[in-house]
Formats: structure tokens, sequence, C-alpha cells
């Protein structure tokens, strides 16, 4: 699976022949390969006259183009505004409860990443094949695809040194630009122009599969929430700056402390382990119909409610294992 | 029938090739010549509607839908025959007569004293005593012993102390039904109670003296209060539509010292309109998620479960902070009556959050009280308009309730499915007719088997196995919020996607804790056994004995991840239309098997047409996306004894 950003096409339909090798070196003999664009048809044609677009069939007949669109991410922030608002939205009535859960499209999102997620890792797992995985600057929606791909595929990447390494590659190596999309959140009083919570839907899907597999990952929700909250804001260094050209200027190895070496100690990992954890072996099929997609309680909802009831449940179900 | 095909709800291209049976209880579909010969069970009891769609040029398609939500879809290869089926399934579905049910015929091969027994293992009198009654207040009645006074109430009937057989009968008469106001639950901390009634004769203006001391005697038994809460379950227009009819509700002028509450809970007919259009949203094939909570949203069944719990919650809330007795009505208080008065006792006391205590809970609030099971859910052949699913509404309170008090509920959400299914089988005699009096008439204890006693020899299988009896969460009452933004009311899929396996999480927390709880009992009585030997071994000094122990390798039974079962190996259909299924265009010459799903927006427009046909399964047991065995998840199937007799009673 590679990834990449779009192809520089452009109105004139340029052709560019390392490209075209360059991805042709990955087909194995006798394959075609996939490409993977998180946009939609239009848009990846509209792409064209800005100087983008996407790679052609007579260029690169070898390859087959899906077209799996994935929202844009300045649609995401106030996705994300209109969830939260749902969720403190104290009034006891359940249609407007629904009505505005179904007006964030949250949810929706999370359904298109992880579909075309398990469309790349079945490209792979079923057909054998090459995927190419990008959207426009192959920064948010396609690191979205490839590391769920991963998880899917790679039981390695369900345990925690195996996530932690997806994420370092995935997401800080690919240059995610965490400085730009995790600076305000949803509470923010000014639209940032490049705030988007495309790592925290990532985090959601992970959770999807989580709780549709709660035996396969080393790590807990918690875990999950975490991360989550120290994209956002952190006393560590790793998730600041947008790629690692600027992490190394700002000299953030010398003069910050890594979360991994917070995090790894043996006993804040302890709190971070899943107890019903079974390696396996398995590619994981998540279901993506809507009934088995949920909203993620533990981050929307986390303060609405006492976790008491939850936290109990969490430390019994420790204590069973442990006790075995 | 020979050569049916039984389609995949979930994916049209999974056919399974075999014969069609039917018995006098079952519909059976028999896979071909797969070494398990899959089995596919359905009572006739469980068929809500038969529907026969379009032939075409595979065959005449045949929609089953059933009552516990699986839907079946076959086709017949001939039209004469699809219509026998139609035909035939009709009438099996729609028995006339009590003797048709197969709770008459299914035999669990128990003596006559084990069914007898069976049938004690619940008793009410035994639960009255458990609260606390009788004691100052409260007293068993016999004013109703031979069903004189109200024919839908049990013939014991639990009353104030000062309400004489002279108040209760003249209440009564003032009562929708006769039922009068009786005792559903004591809450001996503070002396509150909830009582249970239908609503007053009262149109405009009547009164009865006797049904106002009725209630003073009930606010009376409460030393602790002077008021008492009158809560009708009704929206306030239809309570006031009942009026005109000359019934209606309680004149707080008239009853000295109550507290009237209007709750709007809906009637049965809503009831039934909002689960059919839950339903057909269940039925969408890859449905969006705006599809999906947009469906869910507009029928509505989600606002409908939460003014059920609602009620519950304000309820308890009186009786157990207030320390408020309350009495609650609905129309004919045996439908929101019932399913309030449930969902309080259950907040309020943890015994119901057992196993044992919420088979008594049905047993009380819901089979002595008269509910009226043969109307609501189709025993016979009668009304469609009595059709509702009000007690599928009460336990699924409970599973939101399981949901968010994970440690709180002894019992698991298998449990709840399964009662729900036999509500529905008629495969046991709990839940036939209308009243306690009907099921006397009809000997049903001694002419069937009671489901409490076969749930309880299984009750293994439906332990929470995150239960502790000393939990917090078990001590005294729940207290769940209200807002939905604070309890997050989910959509029951294992319920109303019962058989669509492949939409529910591939591995269950449950049945693994279950099962590591198993081992660690069994390491428990190993290392027991050992410790004994070791003592024993200690005392005879006899070193040159060796202690050949043949341990069972046990770990092997936690194994979910090794293979089988629970986890789909199979992807689901991930692009849009989940219709479409390319082969390879012939022009690319590939020699692989597999396709890889497309969807014709996604290809480019130089691509021949798509075909619908190649097969995904590489070997891989699809485990996701199959209709039911008919071993696995039918609980009238788990003793599979029971239903190889069916098919020779015929």
């Amino acid at each position: 699976m590679m990834r990449s950003s779009q192809p520089l096409t452009g109105t004139n339909g340029r052709r560019c022949k390392e490209d075209e090798k360059l991805i042709n070196a990955t087909l194995r003999p006798g394959k075609r390969g996939y490409i993977i664009d998180t946009r939609s048809l239009n848009v990846a044609q509209q792409a064209r006259a800005k100087g983008g677009g996407f790679e052609q069939e007579a260029h690169y007949p070898q390859w087959r183009r899906i077209h799996k669109c994935i929202e844009r991410f300045n649609i995401l922030q106030e996705s994300l505004i209109k969830l939260v608002e749902a969720c403190n939205d104290q009034s006891h009535n359940m249609d407007r409860w629904l009505s505005k859960l179904e007006a964030s499209n949250w949810l929706t999102h999370i359904k298109e990443i992880l579909t075309a997620a398990c469309l790349a890792a079945q490209c792979i797992d079923r057909e054998g094949a090459s995927v190419l995985v990008h959207g426009t600057e192959g920064t948010d929606s396609t690191l979205q695809v490839t590391s769920l791909a991963q998880i899917i595929l790679d039981p390695r990447c369900r345990t925690i040194r195996g996530f932690e390494s997806l994420v370092v590659r995935e997401w800080l190596q690919a240059g995610h630009p965490f400085q730009q999309r995790c600076a305000q959140s949803a509470y923010s009083n000014s639209k940032q122009k490049w705030e988007a919570p495309v790592f925290l839907l990532f985090l959601d899907c992970v959770w999807q599969i989580l709780r549709q597999f709660p035996c396969s990952f080393e790590f807990n929700e918690q875990f999950l929430i975490m991360l989550f909250e120290h994209a956002y804001a952190s006393q560590f260094g790793t998730f600041l700056g947008n790629n690692e050209n600027e992490r190394s200027k700002l000299k953030l190895p010398q003069k910050t402390m890594s979360l991994w070496s917070w995090v790894n100690r043996s006993e804040e990992l302890s709190k971070f382990q899943n107890p019903l954890f079974e390696a396996n072996s398995l590619v994981i099929w998540p279901s993506v119909a809507p009934q088995s997609l949920q909203l993620w309680e533990g981050v929307f909802l986390r303060w609405n409610r006492p976790s008491k009831f939850l936290d109990e449940a969490q430390e019994e179900m420790i204590n069973i294992i442990k006790y075995n | 029938v020979e050569n049916v095909r039984l389609l995949d709800r979930l994916s049209s291209r999974k056919a399974a090739l075999g014969t069609l049976y039917l018995t006098a209880t079952h519909v059976i579909f028999v896979e071909n010549g797969s070494e398990t010969r899959k089995e596919t069970w359905v009572l006739h009891s469980q068929i809500s509607s038969i529907e026969k769609q379009a032939t075409t040029a595979s065959g005449c398609p045949l929609l089953i839908r059933c009552k516990n939500f699986q839907v079946i879809q076959l086709v017949i290869p001939q039209e004469r025959d699809c219509h026998d089926i139609y035909i035939s399934l009709i009438r099996l579905a729609r028995p006339v007569k009590y003797e048709e049910l197969y709770c008459f015929s299914f035999n669990p091969k128990l003596d006559k004293e084990e069914r007898e027994q069976g049938w004690k293992l619940v008793d009410l009198n035994e639960e009255y005593n458990r609260m606390g009654i009788p004691n100052n207040y409260w007293q068993i009645s016999d004013v109703n012993r031979d069903y004189g006074v109200c024919d839908s109430y049990p013939t014991e009937v639990y009353v104030p102390k000062s309400a004489t057989a002279h108040i209760i009968v003249g209440s009564s008469k003032f009562r929708s039904r006769r039922r009068f106001p009786a005792l559903s639950y004591y809450y001996k901390d503070n002396n509150a109670s909830i009582c249970r009634s239908s609503q007053p004769l009262s149109g405009f203006s009547a009164r009865c003296l006797e049904d106002e001391q009725m209630l003073q005697a009930i606010r009376k038994a409460n030393p602790g209060s002077d008021f008492l809460y009158v809560v009708d379950t009704r929206p306030k227009l239809n309570a006031m539509a009942n009026r005109a009819a000359g019934k209606g509700y309680e004149n707080e002028d008239n009853y000295s010292n109550i507290k009237f509450q209007f709750i709007g809970i809906e009637n049965i007919h809503v009831m039934r309109s909002s689960l059919q259009k839950m339903l057909e949203v269940c039925e969408l094939k890859s449905p969006s998620m705006s599809d999906f909570l947009w469906g869910l949203e507009n029928s509505g069944w989600l606002k409908h479960i939460k003014a059920i719990m609602d009620a519950g919650i304000f309820i308890a809330k009186a009786v157990a902070e207030e320390g408020v007795s309350v009495l609650v009505h609905c129309s004919d208080g045996w439908d929101r009556t019932a399913q309030v008065c449930s969902v309080a006792s259950l907040l309020l006391d943890p015994y119901y959050r057992t196993m044992k205590g919420f088979m008594v809970l049905i047993e009380k609030d819901w089979v002595s009280f008269g509910h009226k099971f043969n109307h609501r859910y189709g025993n016979l052949d009668g009304d469609p308009k009595e059709i509702s699913p009000v007690i599928d509404q009460f336990i699924e309170c409970v599973w939101q309730l399981m949901e968010q008090f994970p440690c709180a509920f002894e019992f698991n959400e298998r449990f709840l499915i399964h009662i729900q299914h036999h509500i529905y089988s008629c495969q046991f005699g709990n839940f036939l007719c209308n009243s306690q009096k009907e099921r006397r008439e009809l000997k049903i204890q001694e002419r069937t088997y009671s489901l409490w006693a076969h749930l309880w020899k299984n009750r293994a299988d439906y332990l929470n196995p995150l239960y502790r009896s000393n939990h917090s969460q078990m001590q005294g009452t729940l207290r769940p919020q209200m807002a939905p933004c604070n309890f997050l009311y989910k959509f029951w899929s294992g319920m109303y996607n019962r058989f669509e396996k492949g939409l529910h999480p591939r591995q269950s927390v449950t049945d693994y804790l279950m099962a590591v709880k198993e081992e660690t009992q069994q390491l428990e009585e190993e290392l027991e056994v050992l410790g004994e030997r070791l003592a024993n071994l200690q005392k005879s000094q006899l070193n040159y004995n060796k202690i050949k122990s043949k341990q069972q390798d046990q770990s092997k039974q936690l194994g979910l991840s090794t293979s089988n079962n629970s986890l789909a190996n199979t992807p689901q259909e991930y692009s849009n239309d989940l219709k479409s299924f390319p082969s390879r265009s012939p022009s690319q010459g590939d020699e692989e098997d597999s396709a890889l799903i497309l969807t014709q927006d996604n290809l480019k427009s130089s691509d021949p047409d798509l075909s619908a046909n190649s097969d995904q399964e590489s070997g891989v047991e699809d485990l996701s996306c199959r209709s039911p065995s008919g071993g696995g998840c039918l609980p009238s199937e788990d003793s599979g004894k029971d239903s190889d007799e069916a098919v020779f009673l015929a």
C-alpha cells in the first residue's frame, strides 16, 4: 500500500514517466493495482482546473481507479461542532437529540472512512493487489485510510507498540498537520481555517473496530482517549508541529519529552491495557452497517454523566482475568 | 419441497439450496450437500407475516417475517408449490384453538413431578412475603377468589389493611374492567408503595365513595406521607377524550390529598406502528447513516422507550426519594401500567435485577395482573388491532439499563432475548391466554411446561459475568439520568437484527468473561482436590508414590482467537449500492476467481456491464452474514432433542 498526494495532471493531461515507473514498481507480477482516490470523481475532475487531477487510464493502464469519497477536512470541523452542541443539549426531547445527531453527520463520516479503509484492505488481502491511496494533499483522508487499513490487515498494529508505531509512521512522519488541525477543538470562538478533527475521526474509527472485536486489541478505549487529548494539548512534544521538518527545526527532540517515553512506562501502560486481549493473527473485517456504528460515548458524552458504573465494569473485568 | 433457495438477507448473492419441510409446528429448511446439513427452524407461532413476491426467472420468492425479528427469504422453484406453501403457512401461523399451539405437544421428557416443580419455581406469595407483607399496613385479600370481582385480576390481591371487601367491590365497579387499585410493589424502607389500577369511570362528574375511600386507604397505608401521587400514563388528550365515553381520570377536587400527573405514553396502536416503521428501516438494503438515523427518528421508537423509562424513573423517585406512594393507571391498566410499574420496581429493588427476581417481576406485573398475552402477541388468530409490542418495550427498557449499568444485573442480554422469543413461541405455557382465570380453565400447568424452569436449568448461559451482588450498582435504587445526551439510548441490534450476526460485535465480551470464570472455577476445584491429595500424602509420608495427575488442558477453551465461531473472516460489502459484483471484464484476461466488489460508478466508463455473480468466498467460512443455523441461536433449539421431537409429532 502506498500513499501520496494528487498527481499534477492539470487541464493539459500532463504525464510523468517517473511517477508511472515508481508506482508500477510496486505491482506484483501479473497483477494490477488499485488507486483509491478519497475524492469523488467530480471533485477529482475539478481539481484539474487548479493544476491537480487524477491518474489517467491511458498512462496508468495497470491501475484501476476507485473513488471513495471522504469529506474534505474543512467540513469535518463543522460536523464536530454540531455534534458537541447536540451532546450538550440537555433537553429531554428524543426527536431533537436524534435529529441533531443526524444533522452533525459525524457517524456518516465514520462510515465513509471505515468503508474506504476496508476497501483498501480488501484489495490487498483478497486481491493480492497493490494499492495507492491519495486525496488532494495526502495529509488527511489518505492517512485515515492507510492507517485503518493496516489495523484491519495487520495484527501487529493492534498491539500497543504496533499502534504507536502506526501513529508515528502514518500520521507524524507522513506529515499530518497536527498544529493546524488540532489547534482549537470544538469550543473555539473563532473559526480556524485549517482546523479539523481528522485524527479524532481516525481514533473514533479505531474505537468502532475495537468495539466490534473487543478481544483483538492490546490497548483499551482509554488509550485512544489519551491520544486524542494529547493531540490537542500536551506536555509532550510528540504532536507539536505539522511535519518532521518543522519538528526538527523546532529542535523538539532536544527540547521536549516524547509522549511514548511516558506512556510506555509499565505503571502507565497498565492503565491502557485491554484485559480481554488475546493475540490473533487474523484480518478483522468491521461491519459498516449503520446499526454497527455507535456514538463514542467515552469521548462525546464523557462529561455528561458519572463514569462510575462503566469504571466499575472495567475493574470487574480486570479482576476476573487477573484472578484467573 | 425440494430445490428451494434460502437467500441471505444481507448479501443477495449468497443463496443456500435445500429442501423445505412443513410440519405441524415448524417450517424447516435443510441445506443440501454440505457436511453440516445446516438447518433453519421456524416455529409457526413466530410467524408474523408472509409475503408472496413477484415471480422472477429464478422462481417465486416468499418472505417470512417473524415476531422475533427473523426474516427469511425463500425462493420456491414452482409457482404452484409456492402458492401451496403460502396458503399452508397462513393457516398454520394463525391457530384457532389453543390446542394447536406448540406447548401442548412440546415434550422435554420430564416426569410429572418435574413439570410441577417447574411451575412452582416462581411463587408470588413468597414474593409478597419477601417485600414484607402481610404487615401493619397491607394484607392479602381473597375478595377475588372466584374471579367474582375482576376476571382479569389474580385470585390473590394485596390491599391496604383498611380496605374492606365492601370498599374493594365498590371501587371495582367504578373502574374500567373492574380493575380496582391493588398493590404492585411495597418499599419497606419507608412504607411507600406502587399500586395499579385501570381508569376510573368518572366521566365528567361521576363520583364513587368507595373508590375515593380506596385511594385514601392506600395513602394512609403510608404514614410517612400526607398525599398520594396518581399517575395517568396516557397523554392528557387521550385521557380527556375518555371522559366523553364515561371514563377518564381522577379529579383532584374529589379525591382528598392526591397529586395528579399525566405522563404521556402513547397507546398500543401508535406503538404497533412505531415498531413497524423501525423494522422497515432495519430491512433497508445498505442504508446510509442518514437514512438509518432519520428512519429511526421517524419511527419514534426510542422516544417511546424513553417515555416508558422516564415514567418508571418518576415513580421510583417518588417512592425512594420522596417517600410518597403512587397509584398508576392507563386506560385498562394492563399495558402501559404494567410497563411502568415493572420498570419502577426494577429501579427500586435489586432483587428484580437477579435472574430469579426478574422472572418473579414478569410473573407479578404481567402474568398475574392479566396482561393480554394472547391478544397482544397473537397466540391465536385474532384482531390485528390488538397486537402491540408492549412487553417488548419493557424488555428493551431493561436492556437499555443494562447498557448503562453493566454490573447491576445478574442476567445478560441473551436472557432477555430468549424471554422475548418465548413470549411469542408458545413453546411453554406461561404466556398463553389473557388472564390467570383463562389459564386455570385451560389447565395450563398440567398440560404444558414452564419457561422459568427451562431458563433456570440453563442459567449458566444467561449470567452476566460482571455481576456481583455486593457491587454498588446492586445496592438500592438505580438512578438513571433522563436527557438523551446523558442516557444514551442505543438501537438494539441484538434484538431487531438478531439473526444478522455480521452486524454485531464479532467477539462477545460476555462469553469471553464467562469462559474465563468457568475456567477459574475449574482451576479452583482442581486446586482443592490437589490440596487434599497433598495433605493426604504428607500424612502418609510415602515418598515413592508418583502423582499421576492427568490434567486436562483447560486453556484451549478460552481460545476465542483460534479460528471459528465469532470472528467473521469475510469482508462485508464496502461498496455503495451492494448490488453489483462484477466479474472480470474479458479484456483483462485475469485468471483469478475472486472478484473485488466494485460498483458501477467506481469503474471507468469504458468497462463493460457488470454482472452480479462472482463468488467472493475462497474457502473461508462466512460467518458474518448468514441466516441462523437451527442449532445456534434459537432458544427452542438449544436442547436439540426438543426440536427433533417436533418433526415427528405431525
